[in-house]
């Protein structure tokens, strides 16, 4: 591909390239290992999909991406094969491309709004992040990003996930030292524990996270805020001008109905810890996780989460595997990428359901699932159809190990020990939205602590929106929005 | 990385390490615990924090060797490294002055019970302490209870030292001897604590059992170690791992506990063929 092509297609030679699905790990051989499934571009697709972008005099898409990435620059430069530069210009605005490539919901965000998408498919924005991310990690040439001379300040950012990485990164490249302070032994968190291994590489992962580390950002694992060392603390004793909290949404909620401690339940939150961050399915790990080989295995939930735990049971050797919902497959959050994997590894989905009861045995293990059977009603406040329950439609589903993946609320540790941090009724902390500042002074919050469970890439966003406000309020300046 | 300043044995395979950790050392209390993990392939597993020293920037842990984990640790000694250690976790115990309080640490449970019994003598309380053991050569912190009691008794289960018996005889025994208890703290196997529940039950004393539950994380983001009190799951590392023993469902928990005993068993086995020295260290610790 000449690097003057990009000049010569016509709109209408564009529009006749189809997008480029990536290619990927076939089904039946994925769900004996937890390698990629997918294998990514290669310069000739990514050049050739990138040809795809028409080049909008007004980028919907840019404003469609939560930390607004210039989307129409990058995509001209893979069209001209200068992929380090791409990636250059991603990291202008992303710490992290080559996470979000792989997790991000591109069809919600900067694909929904893709000009080309009206007529044909969007450009395959996600596709070509991750190949620059990975193209430029590969070439052993990576480039930091330029770090301006340092300001004296100190910020310490609680918890080392999207929000906080993102966060860091920023506040490390305007000068600000800046230490990233997490609970776990490995720092990314969600990204780390929850996203398997198939899907987002632990190694992707720390070589990110240790770009991050050359630019100048400390870390410091094993340290829980709240228990190891109080908000007051950092700031009164240890000298910290700011805090940023982004602990994230790590609180599983089970579902109250009998049954639920038997041996065998998990939270998704545990089952994928075990396997993810613990690395239970390798054998040369002390961590242990319940055998899944040869057994029925059910996830509770439609989620990503639920996705990723139910593919995790797959590739752990269970027999059969089900997701079972209360909703129908429409309205499943799960993206639709991950449904399509799902299914194509053999999950079962029993949809309009929901447990009502665990059924054990009399040592305390699982042994069913009973089920009551739903109608879809009236849509609710999150304007999905309510499901109501079929009269006298129970009936058990043999099961032996379940996972629920409802979702998640707040860890109340800060909020504990720090009151003077408001928090709403659900435990979520109260920010503006503008700043991401708390009801504390020099606190600022954001990711799935301030919003509940969330995106990695919103976590992000707001992780930038916080560094930006801290950055001002340390430094008595009004940054220009870009 | 977590550097073991000095360990020892107190007991055939029970040790006690003071290890580096300053940020814990400083903040700790009576009741907390810390999450260990000891190399890259390790598990991590939570241990009862006996006692810390903020001038040193040290706390001690005591670890009876169980499985495979416990027993790779008691193979190191001072000058050794631990990868991982998160703490203070876990809510402080509960002081107050209640009057007269017993403490009871059942095995290697006397190490949990010992930080609390201090807090108790601190808070103005009588103290009571009862230190069970299998026998004689299995007794820990037999001097350091006695120090922090007003009344300190040893029993064993064979009777080759001390009171002759169980923990929950010498409880019934003081009952009936017209001691008016105010308190009761109970540590160590689940059938011990839930014989204690039972003892002080019928008389409506107060008593508190901190719970072993299996654990991950230790920060309530995974629920592994959620108990049933009162009809309610809790999580023991945040919400614990104390908790009122006349509500706690014991056999829920020793259900659980069994969770994975297979895999332990295994792990063990494997750890214990692989490993030749662990005769050695038990020769030491019999010297």
């Amino acid at each position: 591909m000449s690097e003057g092509k990009m000049g010569k297609l016509s709109a209408k030679e564009r529009m006749k390239i189809h997008r480029h699905e990536m290619p990927e790990q076939e089904a039946k051989a994925r769900c004996g290992n937890f390698d990629e499934v997918n294998f990514g571009y290669t310069p000739e697709l990514a050049m050739e999909e990138a040809l795809r972008c028409i080049q909008c005099k007004d980028p919907v898409c840019i404003e469609a991406c939560p930390v607004n990435v210039k989307i129409d620059e990058f995509i001209g430069l893979v069209a001209e094969g200068k992929f380090l530069d791409a990636a250059q210009k991603i990291k202008e605005d992303n710490a992290l491309p080559a996470i979000c490539g792989r997790v991000c919901p591109q069809e919600d965000q900067c694909e929904q709004v893709c000009v080309i998408g009206k007529k044909s498919e969007p450009v395959a924005i996600g596709n070509l992040e991750r190949f620059v991310a990975d193209y430029e990690r590969n070439s052993g040439n990576m480039k930091l990003p330029e770090v301006k001379p340092a300001t004296g300040k100190k910020v310490a950012v609680v918890g080392s996930g999207p929000a906080g990485l993102t966060c860091a990164n920023d506040l490390a490249q305007w000068g600000h030292e800046v230490t990233v302070f997490e609970a776990l032994h490995e720092l990314g968190g969600v990204l780390m524990y929850g996203i398997p291994e198939f899907r987002l590489p632990k190694q992707i992962v720390r070589e990110e996270i240790d770009n991050l580390k050359k630019l100048g950002v400390k870390f410091q694992t094993n340290v829980v805020v709240g228990r190891s060392v109080t908000i007051d603390e950092l700031m009164e004793e240890d000298g910290f001008d700011a805090v940023f909290i982004g602990v994230g949404a790590g609180l599983p909620w089970f579902m109250g109905i009998p049954g639920e401690n038997l041996n065998g339940v998990y939270s998704a939150n545990e089952f994928l810890t075990r396997v993810n961050l613990m690395k239970a399915y390798d054998s040369n790990y002390d961590s242990p996780v319940f055998d899944c080989k040869g057994k029925n295995v059910a996830v509770i939930g439609g989620g990503n989460t639920a996705m990723d735990a139910v593919r995790t049971a797959r590739r752990l050797g269970a027999e059969k595997v089900y997701i079972i919902y209360r909703r129908s497959e429409k309205e499943m959050p799960a993206r639709i990428e991950e449904i399509k994997h799902a299914k194509e590894e053999g999950v079962e989905f029993i949809m309009l359901n929901s447990p009502v009861e665990f059924v054990g045995d009399e040592n305390g293990w699982l042994k069913g699932v009973k089920c009551l059977k739903m109608e879809l009603g009236e849509p609710d406040e999150s304007g999905r159809r309510r499901p109501v329950p079929v009269k006298d439609s129970e009936y058990v589903i043999d099961i032996d190990m379940v996972v629920i993946s409802i979702g998640n609320g707040s860890n109340p540790l800060i909020k504990q020990t720090t009151p003077e941090i408001g928090t709403s009724k659900k435990g979520t902390i109260v920010v503006n939205q503008e700043t991401m500042q708390t009801s504390k002074k020099g606190v600022y919050a954001g990711g799935d602590i301030v919003t509940g469970g969330a995106t990695v890439i919103l976590a992000m966003g707001a992780g930038r929106t916080a560094a930006k406000a801290i950055h001002e309020e340390l430094m008595n300046v009004t940054v220009n929005a870009e | 990385m977590y550097k073991i300043v000095s360990a020892r044995f107190l007991a055939e395979n029970i040790k006690m390490f003071e290890i580096e950790a300053p940020r814990i050392a400083k903040r700790r209390k009576a009741g907390q615990f810390v999450i260990v993990r000891l190399d890259e392939q390790g598990e991590r597993i939570p241990l009862t924090i006996a006692d810390s020293n903020v001038e040193t920037g040290t706390i001690t842990i005591i670890v009876q060797g169980a499985g495979k984990t416990t027993r790779k640790l008691n193979l190191k000694e001072a000058g050794d490294t631990i990868l991982d250690v998160a703490g203070p976790l876990g809510q402080p115990s509960h002081i107050e002055n209640f009057g007269t309080a017993v403490s009871i640490g059942g095995g290697v449970g006397a190490a949990i019970a010992y930080p609390t019994a201090v807090a108790l003598k601190e808070a103005g309380n009588k103290v009571i302490t009862i230190n069970g053991a299998r026998n004689k050569d299995m007794v820990i912190l037999e001097d350091e209870m006695k120090k922090v009691s007003d009344e300190a008794y040893v029993t064993t289960d064979d009777g080759s030292y001390g009171f002759h018996g169980f923990v929950t005889q010498k409880l019934q025994a003081l009952i009936d001897g017209g001691e008016k208890l105010d308190f009761v703290l109970a540590i160590g196997p689940i059938p011990m604590m839930r014989a204690v529940a039972e003892v002080t039950r019928p008389y409506g004393i107060k008593t508190v059992v901190s719970l072993n539950p299996v654990m991950v994380d230790g920060t309530g983001m995974c629920g592994g170690c959620r108990v049933v009190v009162g009809g309610e799951s809790k999580f023991a590392c945040v919400d614990g791992p104390e908790f009122d023993a006349h509500l706690v469902d014991f056999k829920n928990l020793a259900d659980r506990n069994r969770m994975y005993n297979v895999h332990e068993k295994a792990a063990l086995e494997h750890f214990e063929t692989d490993c030749k020295l662990e005769k050695q260290i038990q020769a030491q610790a019999s010297n």
